[in-house]
């Protein structure tokens, strides 16, 4: 069966792009996935392997700031690597050559860990989510001990914002993530939603703050680039 | 630099931010555009402006860099 086929009747879709249009390697993949049903069965096994080899390497590469370690680490990359799976096969028709095969499918698995670490911050949650405790700011922003009136006084500003200007859901969110350090992605878990939609609501919390610190004169108007 | 650099930087929002989906969308290709030393930035400037600013997303994009082999950007 060639490239631009589908399998068997419980086959997945095979990407229809032209195989003379990827780089070898991707045509390669693309071709197997597409072939009979050992050869696509050999393949998914070895794409399941790769995926594997990804997330472990993921969840470590992230477990300097995470409390999951050892046997739960290894858990979560086999649940993302099979997510992974699942979520390839079923969107291969939806690939269409911009990228490498590999990158394409890696992402997924990329993606399934995010996920996943997300959820698994609730089993053994630092913070609650209605915690609100505004003498955390100073660290979080570091501002200094030493210039501690200064510091009050702009953490006193903030907070007179976020309750004047942020809507109840965009102050929720400014607390959860900003004062209480819970990651976004446990957000994402926790209210059941995407990481698009909490991304936003921080961000126009973030512009609606600055526009109030600005104007309250804690802050300059001036555009600032950083290094 | 003041005391409330940090605070101010993350206040600060870039109106070319293209959000978590659409920089999500398009990963896969900018990764391979940096990995392969292109510059991706220039090509997707409103993905380079949030992954600049979006932590979970920056995360992601180091993570599919480090599985292809490619080096920070």
């Amino acid at each position: 069966m060639g490239l631009l086929e589908t399998g068997g009747a419980d086959a997945p879709p095979v990407s229809r792009i032209d195989p003379d249009a990827l780089d070898p390697d991707s045509a390669e993949w693309l071709g197997a996935l597409g072939g009979t049903d050992s050869e696509r069965q050999a393949t998914l096994v070895r794409l399941h392997a790769m995926l594997l080899r990804i997330a472990r390497h993921e969840v470590h590469r992230r477990s300097s700031h995470l409390r999951v370690t050892g046997p739960e680490l290894d858990d979560v990359a086999h649940q993302a690597a099979a997510d992974a799976m699942v979520a390839i096969t079923a969107k291969i028709g939806q690939f269409r050559g911009e990228s490498r095969f590999t990158t394409w499918a890696y992402k997924f698995v990329i993606f399934e860990v995010s996920t996943k670490l997300g959820r698994h911050f609730w089993r053994n949650p630092t913070v609650a989510m209605d915690a609100e405790d505004w003498d955390r700011l100073p660290d979080r922003f570091g501002l200094e001990p030493t210039r501690a009136s200064e510091s009050r006084d702009l953490v006193a500003a903030l907070g007179r914002a976020v309750d004047e200007v942020l809507t109840v859901r965009q102050r929720q969110i400014f607390v959860a993530l900003v004062l209480n350090g819970i990651p976004l992605d446990a957000l994402v878990a926790e209210l059941d939603t995407n990481r698009n939609a909490i991304y936003k609501m921080l961000f126009d919390a973030r512009r609606k703050l600055r526009a109030a610190l600005v104007a309250s004169g804690y802050l300059d108007a001036e555009t600032q680039r950083y290094p | 630099m003041n005391d409330w650099t940090a605070l101010d930087r993350f206040l600060r929002t870039d109106p070319h931010d293209v959000g978590c989906e659409q920089a999500m969308e398009v990963l896969h290709v900018y990764v391979d555009l940096v990995a392969a030393g292109i510059a991706a930035a220039e090509r997707y400037p409103g993905v380079a402006a949030h992954l600049a600013a979006c932590g979970p997303c920056s995360e992601d994009f180091a993570g599919l860099l480090a599985a292809v082999g490619g080096s920070s950007h």
